[in-house]
């Protein structure tokens, strides 16, 4: 499994926030993702609602999820296909090697997948002596930087342009070194080239899945650049790496859930490739692979299913709920320490690898609210956030301040005459101090929040209590 | 115990129950035999679904003629190819419904036929459907539609008929599921390859076709 260097969260955050290249790269992420989702909203006027009947596919298959799975298996088999039912990363490296193994395989070609990551499966290839490449333009570039992906659909995200050039001119030593590759074009036209030939070449070619189809035993891959069906189209293998949420009982399930899918990652109508792989080539087919797998991964998913965490489920990872967090926008995805970033991340690492290992995780969220807002799944991440929270203080593995600052705080909350007195007192000293300049630069005991940012002094007009009572406590500001 | 079984085990207990029963099971099956479709998207309520088709495609960077048979196919391919400074060298698939296009019409053009080894640099292939709701093709492989020629050349010119157009993609696979066994592979195909991997600006031609150009055959 990927290692995780999520303990060390605080430290990692504190990073990124003064890393000029990342904040720039960040920078230019912001507005596109989110623009292009709502542009790709307005033009469907079915769109909530087929997120609602998109939850309601996937909340009946999770409930019959065992029989869903066997028959995706059976189905798979009858085409000429092979599933893997693996319950570790560990179970599902050796089933992928020994395919290649049989194959005596020397490179492989990888579409994009986060499960390849999870499982930690470039590493181990190199290890026994397999040569694994990145297709996707993204993950190649990030796997030239020898680094994870930062985002769970753009992995280099992170990376700006002249840095993709630095890894290239370091590693492409074919090519005349003083090649001008200012030009993102260049720099594609030049990864186009490399990886033409590495697809030709590949013995074996593995792609993760969006949807794996019970009904026919299909499994599908949305993409944009075709690198993922020239890697499952070329090769003499086709391995697909799946987790076992990934299942929908029909084709006709897969599609409704489509629609929403590349309309909240990227705001396309429709993603460029959507491919539909069903066993190995027909007898008479001219091209295509002769041996079909599907690696189906568990990694502690089966322990969700009945949980509370069991809407995680849910998560096509489209990526919204990263492009609308302040958080992930504030300081990437490498931060978050592990496989997934974000607040999908911060709900399923620790289902995944425990909350003793990502506790922080939950921790790292405003509670806007913005991620349950624009998730096609609907999926409540507040809510499990705030269960995992709950979590982390029950199992005391917080840090001790912030396990007494809790407490401290709880004990004023729980008497709200006492809680309102300090706050009165609170708002009178910072008015007092900072209202002719409006802010704090530094703050006794708030430098957590001064250190980045302003602390905002206190406005006339009494405290949002007092405010809200002089109001006669109506919901609406206008009322 | 086998990782299939514990695996199941673990979603069975999860779920509170063991496995099914034949009753449960039925009703399961009954749920795919359905495949009841999803939400239908209003905007397909159109009297033309061909413009649609037209209208979406353009979006995503196709191109499109439009000719009334077969017979006018080698002429819009041979002057798209002029027009785009292509070499004219074709590399079609074995598809019995291209059988009949006259491509000695353009004695320019060197036509031959099979899958692609990544040698060929224009690839012709026969949709199977056009998808009007966002200007998508269905393409299916079999012997004679390579799913090579879809991906290797780096211009993709596609033949569709203007009967082959439907509203939906639920209406691409009735017509899949009334002809014979699912392929091996389906692409659902909705422009040139694209890529926004460096510093999110979009370029055409990541690692599939730069270029596509559809010849709409009006046979309706």
């Amino acid at each position: 499994m990927q290692e995780s260097r999520t303990r060390n969260f605080i430290g990692n955050a504190r990073e990124a926030l003064d890393d000029g290249n990342l904040q720039q790269a960040l920078d230019k992420m912001k507005s596109g993702f989110v623009e292009r989702r709502l542009e790709a909203r307005a033009r469907l006027p079915e769109f909530d609602d087929i997120r609602d009947q998109a939850r309601e596919i996937k909340n009946h298959t999770l409930a019959n999820l065992d029989y869903y799975l066997e028959r995706f298996e059976r189905k798979v088999t009858e085409e000429g296909g092979q599933v893997h039912w693996c319950a570790t990363p560990e179970d599902a490296r050796q089933a992928i090697l020994k395919i290649c193994r049989d194959l005596d395989a020397k490179t492989v070609t990888k579409g994009k997948s986060m499960i390849g990551e999870e499982i930690g499966l470039n590493d181990f290839f190199e290890e026994n002596g397999i040569e694994p490449i990145e297709t996707d333009l993204g993950e190649y570039i990030i796997q030239l930087r020898r680094e994870a992906p930062s985002h769970i659909i753009a992995p280099a995200i992170h990376v700006l342009k002249h840095q993709v050039a630095e890894a290239f001119y370091e590693t492409h030593d074919q090519f005349d070194p003083d090649r001008p590759l200012e030009e993102p074009r260049a720099l594609l036209d030049e990864a186009r080239e490399v990886l033409r030939q590495k697809f030709i070449d590949a013995d074996v070619g593995i792609t993760g899945a969006n949807f794996l189809i019970a009904e026919t035993g299909t499994s599908v891959i949305v993409t944009n650049e075709g690198n993922g069906d020239l890697t499952q189209t070329i090769p003499k293998a086709h391995v697909v790496i799946a987790s076992l949420e990934k299942v929908v009982p029909t084709l006709e399930d897969a599609t409704t859930i489509s629609r929403v899918l590349a309309r909240s990652a990227t705001g396309q109508e429709y993603s460029v490739y959507t491919t539909f792989s069903t066993g190995p080539r027909r007898p008479e087919d001219p091209d295509g692979p002769e041996q079909y797998h599907v690696i189906l991964l568990d990694n502690g998913r089966s322990k969700m299913v009945g949980s509370e965490y069991q809407e995680m489920l849910r998560c096509i990872r489209c990526g919204a709920c990263l492009n609308h967090c302040p958080v992930y926008g504030s300081i990437g995805g490498h931060a978050y320490g592990w496989v997934y970033p974000g607040p999908m991340g911060s709900v399923l690492t620790p289902s995944l690898i425990g909350v003793d290992e990502a506790g922080h995780l939950p921790n790292a969220s405003s509670f806007c609210g913005r991620c349950e807002e624009v998730c096609p799944m609907r999926i409540p991440l507040p809510k499990m956030m705030r269960h995992l929270r709950e979590r982390e203080f029950d199992g005391k593995t917080g840090p001790a301040t912030m396990r007494t600052g809790i407490k401290m705080w709880a004990f004023y909350a729980k008497r709200p005459w006492l809680y309102h007195a300090l706050a009165k007192l609170k708002f009178r000293v910072l008015g007092a101090f900072g209202r002719r300049k409006g802010r704090f630069r530094r703050l006794p005991g708030g430098a957590g929040w001064t250190a980045h940012r302003d602390f905002p002094a206190p406005q006339a007009g009494g405290t949002f209590q007092a405010q809200w009572s002089a109001r006669g406590g109506k919901r609406s500001v206008d009322a | 115990m086998s990782g299939r079984e514990s695996i199941l085990g673990a979603i069975r207990q999860g779920l509170g129950r063991g496995a099914l029963g034949t009753a449960e099971k039925d009703a399961l099956e009954d749920r795919i035999a359905g495949h009841a479709r999803g939400i239908r998207p209003s905007r397909i309520d159109t009297a033309d679904l061909k413009q649609m088709f037209v209208d979406y495609a353009a979006k995503v960077d196709v191109t499109v003629d439009r000719v009334a048979s077969l017979d006018d196919v080698p002429d819009k391919v041979a002057d798209y190819l002029a027009q785009e400074n292509l070499p004219a060298e074709l590399r079609v698939a074995p598809d019995p419904a291209l059988d009949t296009v006259p491509w000695d019409k353009r004695p320019t053009l060197t036509v031959s036929k099979g899958a692609s080894d990544g040698t060929h640099e224009v690839g012709l292939t026969a949709a199977f459907a056009g998808i009007a709701e966002t200007g998508t093709l269905m393409m299916k492989s079999g012997p004679a539609h390579p799913t090579t020629l879809n991906f290797l050349p780096d211009t993709h010119l596609v033949v569709l008929r203007a009967s082959q157009i439907v509203g939906s993609y639920e209406d691409a696979w009735d017509r899949l599921r009334a002809g014979e066994a699912m392929p091996r592979t389906v692409n659902f195909i909705t422009g040139p390859s694209r890529t926004g991997d460096i510093e999110q600006t979009i370029f055409l031609g990541a690692h599939g076709p730069r270029r596509m150009h559809i010849v709409l055959v009006e046979d309706d």
